[in-house]
């Protein structure tokens, strides 16, 4: 098999022109650095979160750490702070490899970067201090809004400068779902930020609200991921995805049925039953091409398996797949308008949402990052035993709480519909929120573990190579063309 | 390489990226949008003309603070407490853990009334709108009439002193240093009180079923 079209292989880091490396390694340590910083403050602004439901919260009656602002800095920060930086950082690693261009400036990716921190940490402070937006997943304060606006355009034009540059025609697969995160991104964040707060009010308002916090999963981050997996899994296999109309399938399958499924968070709601019937449509409609898309990588994983004993980015990448798998089969049950009875406004719901985004994308960024720390450091991991450390106390502490909250919301729903007295669900939920607490603290000591870890790797004498490579490092330049089927070319 | 239209940057970039996101935008935003946008969307002042008996009742309750942050209970004085009232439910993510939609299944018509409709929230309160993600504590779209003032007072100043087994937090911000509430403890009554008190049948109903010796404090 012809796997390299040795004619558009970049021959060298720096291409001829110019003395700018090909990826611009600090750009992608700095996304990295500040990624795992709010990673860290979106978990712990979480655990803060959970001890009120046990009645115990560390700072009672202070205003600006009131619980429910925290809950609010917990789900931005994880989807804004912990995902987006961790992307960025695979982003400027991956499309530059894949199109042999640099990104459009090296000017604009400084200041997309500060600009990014600073919205964060607006946001932090302005939902502090009560000026959060009323919209879910879009409480990010009204005057830091333009601002993300801005940083995404500038994101969308920075990328999209080398791939409509490169000579690698037709674009991977990666590329395609990349394409189409960054218009989405920025439509779906207008939409969503702008539509329900100052022109559509009440049902419509809901429906677009409910368009926003799926297209935020299903056009932002989803996208970003399986991008993501089609370029480092084979890469890491050296070998080429299984099949590449399956791709196809996956990615115009994703594409068109994804964005139509928002209305299903307002199952039940006056919202015009016909379209709650479409969204509920596609909704399982989507679970069918995600099969193909999973079928796709774990025949290409076939005959390699082994790797996942040794390999831990490729652990967390088929662990993240496996759960994706689960949330969506989970999802095409719990769209239907027989369980949303029970379910909705459960604890079910707070299951589902931290095993797609921690679970799934989560574990997919965490896995990039152990994957990429060395090369962008140039050291030799400190330690490989902390690294399984930290997969198994995230992982065992995120199937912990997905599994506890599960039971929770059935048991809420239950109970709600039994009309026992409302307290009654609030007792009976009490014993799984200590297993949730519990369980959000095992995936906090995780990620100490992994920072620690981190640290003593970029400080590590041991230079990257010097000992037996840990990790292959000849295919790091290898465009597209290696990783696209020999049977599609 | 054979060429593959459907693998290039505009193909993606027109008709997955634009075309897909715009028509999924207009079957499931922009359709229901054009049919509510039959109802009346009422604006705030046509709102405050309506202005329910507990929000009168706040100003006896508690004279002293009402007067000094609203003067009187009026029309002008309502609309400012609402609009407060609806920025501080916001401020605090109230509308994290308590819902406002009582759906047509799961007996909740039987716990909370009747069934919620696209009219209700067809005004400038409900923008954006408010109708929730969890129900850590119960609905609140029935909410006027059911407790009195001094009861949402004492909740919101120690919920567990009211209902032993609350997770709800303390907002003791609402109140100032004589524990008296201050201008955001009036507004934030006086929303949750406005909840539901469009619906003046089901708010008499709902009174009816009560015992008359625990009516006591009811708005009516």
């Amino acid at each position: 098999m012809a796997l390299v079209n040795v004619s558009t292989v970049p021959k060298a880091e720096t291409d001829s022109n110019s003395n700018l490396p090909l990826v611009d390694k600090w750009v992608v340590k700095a996304h990295f650095i500040a990624g795992i910083s709010f990673f860290f403050l979106a978990l712990l602004a979480g655990l803060l979160f959970s001890t009120q439901f046990l009645r115990s919260y560390l700072f009672p009656g202070i205003e600006l750490l009131s619980p429910g602002r925290i809950r609010m800095v917990h789900t931005n920060i994880a989807a804004f702070g912990f995902l987006a930086n961790l992307f960025f950082g695979g982003l400027y690693w991956a499309i530059p490899r894949l199109t042999g261009e640099r990104v459009w400036k090296r000017p604009v990716s400084l200041f997309l970067f500060w600009t990014w921190q600073a919205i964060l940490l607006a946001t932090v402070v302005g939902e502090m201090f009560g000026y959060a937006q009323g919209i879910e997943w879009a409480e990010t304060p009204m005057f830091v809004d333009p601002f993300v606006i801005i940083g995404v355009l500038l994101m969308t034009v920075n990328f999209y400068v080398p791939i409509i540059r490169t000579k690698e025609k037709p674009l991977y697969v990666s590329l395609w779902y990349f394409t189409a995160a960054f218009v989405w991104t920025g439509l779906v964040y207008i939409m969503g930020n702008y539509l329900p707060q100052f022109f559509a009010p009440g049902v419509a308002g809901a429906a677009i609200g409910g368009l926003y916090i799926h297209d935020l999963v299903g056009l932002f981050v989803t996208p970003l991921g399986w991008g993501m997996m089609y370029y480092f899994v084979p890469l890491i296999l050296k070998k080429p995805i299984y099949s590449h109309a399956l791709s196809l399938v996956g990615f115009w399958g994703l594409a068109f049925f994804y964005p139509l499924q928002g209305v299903h968070h307002f199952l039940w709601s006056p919202i015009p039953m016909f379209v709650q019937y479409g969204a509920v449509t596609s909704t399982i409609a989507v679970e069918i091409v995600v099969t193909t898309v999973i079928v796709n990588f774990f025949m290409t994983l076939k005959g390699s398996g082994s790797i996942l004993k040794t390999n831990l980015p490729m652990r967390w990448f088929y662990t993240g797949m496996i759960l994706y798998f689960t949330t969506c089969l989970q999802c095409a049950f719990q769209v239907t308008l027989t369980l949303q009875q029970i379910i909705h406004f459960t604890d079910w719901v707070v299951a589902h949402a931290h095993l797609v985004m921690l679970g799934v994308f989560g574990f997919w960024l965490l896995g990039i990052v152990t994957h990429l720390w060395p090369k962008v450091t140039g050291k030799e991991w400190y330690s490989l035993r902390l690294n399984t450390w930290h997969y198994w106390l995230t992982t065992i502490g995120l199937v912990i709480m997905f599994g506890d909250l599960t039971i929770a919301g059935l048991i809420q729903g239950f109970s709600w519909r039994s009309l026992q007295i409302w307290e009654q669900s609030v007792i009976a939920s009490m014993p799984f929120w200590m297993i949730r607490t519990f369980a959000g603290s095992m995936i906090v000591l995780g990620q100490m573990i992994w920072v620690y870890n981190l640290y003593r790797t970029a400080k590590n004498p041991i230079k990257l190579g010097d000992s037996q490579p840990t990790i292959n490092t000849e295919h790091e330049l290898a465009p597209a063309s290696m990783m696209r089927p020999a049977v599609a070319s | 390489m054979a060429k593959s239209p459907i693998e290039r940057f505009s193909t993606i970039f027109l008709i997955a990226g634009v075309s897909f996101f715009a028509f999924s935008f207009i079957a499931s935003g922009l359709v229901p949008w054009l049919m509510m946008n039959k109802l009346h969307t009422k604006t705030m002042d046509e709102l405050a003309k309506d202005m329910p008996a507990s929000f009168t009742k706040l100003s006896q309750d508690y004279p002293t603070e009402f007067k000094k942050h609203f003067g009187a209970a009026n029309s002008a004085s309502y609309k400012e407490a609402l609009i407060l009232g609806k920025e501080i439910y916001i401020a605090e993510a109230c509308w994290h853990c308590h819902s406002q939609q009582v759906r047509p299944i799961s007996n909740e018509p039987a716990r909370w009334g009747k069934v919620s409709t696209a009219d209700e929230y067809q005004n400038e309160l409900q923008l954006p709108q408010m109708m929730g993600t969890r129900r850590v504590g119960p609905d609140l779209f029935r909410e006027a009439g059911r407790r009195p003032n001094d009861w949402h007072m004492a909740h919101f100043f120690k919920p567990t002193n009211v209902v032993p087994s609350s997770v709800m937090p303390e907002f003791t911000w609402f109140f100032d240093n004589n524990k008296r509430p201050n201008k955001k403890g009036l507004a934030i009554v006086t929303y949750v009180n406005w909840l539901g008190s469009w619906n003046k049948d089901s708010t008499d109903e709902m009174l009816q079923s009560i015992p008359k010796e625990n009516r006591a404090g009811f708005v009516k």
